[in-house]
């Protein structure tokens, strides 16, 4: 799978964010979003993930069905406080079609201890990581990632950036929006310059 | 195949995400306490009881459902999870779809049996209770159906619970209409009365539009 940013251009409430972005992410890439607060980090990733349309420029996809192929980490974890750990795991594998197993991805981002304990008694570190599960039970090449470090402690970090760079070992794409570096990412795209 | 996997997932959730957040006990408590208190002001009269009866339990029903429509959306918007819903390898439609169909079993079946009881406390004959029961079930899934659309179009609205009442009563207005008095004629004649095949018409084009309109609300949403 392969990205190309072309003169985007995106608004939000009527004040243009940034405009003439251009990069491209082939596979195995990953891409650091840096820049100040409110200079469109977000509304980029939200861009790429189709969720939002630009107000100029384009984004290609050369996959069909890109919207199948994405993983979107957002600032809100999307967890259902009375369900139980293992079931939001089991529901994101059959949402997005994945095949992984459920009890090794909690176990990998270190949540075996709480796999049955309803998501809302879970700290705010937790459930990061527990969102981080999504990535493992579902297979997809593109991850959208919306400063995915905030709320998880060292360990959680270099959790992080394990799975980043397994990904990218695979193939697949990184596009992430930091404040502090992540990985060792090979595109730098600074918002707000 | 991926397709059915995600739309039964997200039924699945829904139903259980019901039960669990106790879901079906407000309107249940809500269609409980009307059809009780009702006949209290009303007073003893047998025969104004009988008159009144299906006509309110179709009122009643209808606002426990519009009651359950505000946070259908809006919960998923606010804690992100709509989001992943847009990821999927099915159309929008069906996964909206899959959410009303969870809601019509989760709530709508349980206000279904209330009913049962409740029409006989209203003077019902005993062998049109089933009649008024079903009735309500296929009239819920027209309230369901096209409260999907109001719910959706009113998802990022604070207090949605007032635009979602003004966006579908209209909507609601031809299977109250039909239901009830497919109800209240169900005494006499059962359940082939025109009035009940009107009101599976709505049903069918409840099920059928609504969620084709709340998929349209949520795109415009996610921005």
């Amino acid at each position: 799978m392969r990205v190309d940013v072309e003169s985007l251009a995106i608004e939000r409430g009527g004040l243009r964010l940034f405009e003439n972005l251009s990069f491209a992410a082939a596979a195995g890439a990953h891409v650091a979003l840096t820049g100040a607060n409110g200079t469109g980090k977000t509304s980029l990733l939200r861009a790429l993930a189709g969720f939002l349309a630009p107000s100029a420029g384009r984004i290609r996809f050369d996959a069909e069905e890109p919207a199948a192929q994405t993983h979107f980490l957002g600032h809100r974890d999307g967890l259902k406080g009375a369900l139980e750990v293992r079931e939001h795991v089991a529901f994101w594998r059959d949402l997005m079609g994945g095949r992984g197993d459920p009890k090794s991805a909690l176990e990998r981002v270190g949540l075996t201890r709480v796999i049955d304990l309803p998501a809302r008694a879970l700290s705010a570190g937790q459930s990061r990581r527990l969102s981080l599960a999504r990535l493992l039970v579902a297979e997809r090449h593109l991850w959208l990632l919306d400063e995915p470090a905030a709320g998880l402690d060292t360990a959680g970090k270099t959790l992080l950036a394990d799975l980043i760079s397994a990904h990218r070992a695979s193939g697949g794409i990184v596009i992430a929006a930091v404040h502090e570096p992540l990985g060792s990412p090979d595109v730098d795209v600074r918002l707000g310059v | 195949m991926t397709m059915w996997q995600s739309v039964s997932a997200v039924f699945r959730r829904d139903l259980r995400l019901a039960w669990a957040g106790g879901g079906a006990a407000a309107p249940l408590g809500f269609f409980a306490g009307a059809t009780t208190l009702v006949p209290l002001a009303v007073g003893p009269d047998l025969k104004t009881l009988a008159l009144i009866g299906p006509p309110l339990l179709w009122v009643t029903v209808s606002l426990a459902a519009l009651m359950i429509l505000e946070r259908l959306f809006q919960a998923d918007l606010e804690d992100g999870s709509l989001d992943q819903l847009h990821l999927v390898d099915a159309p929008l439609e069906f996964i909206v779809a899959a959410k009303g169909a969870a809601l019509w079993m989760a709530i709508g079946l349980p206000l279904a049996l209330a009913s049962l009881p409740a029409a006989l406390a209203l003077q019902t004959p005993p062998h049109a209770t089933i009649a008024v029961a079903v009735g309500l079930l296929v009239g819920l899934g027209a309230f369901i159906g096209f409260g999907l659309f109001g719910a959706a179009l009113a998802a990022g609205v604070r207090r949605g619970g007032v635009l979602i009442a003004i966006l579908v009563l209209p909507f609601f207005a031809p299977p109250i209409i039909f239901g009830a008095a497919a109800a209240s004629k169900a005494a006499s004649d059962g359940l082939g009365a025109p009035g009940f095949l009107l009101l599976c018409g709505c049903a069918l084009a409840g099920v059928a539009l609504g969620p084709i309109g709340a998929a349209a609300a949520l795109r415009q949403q996610t921005g």
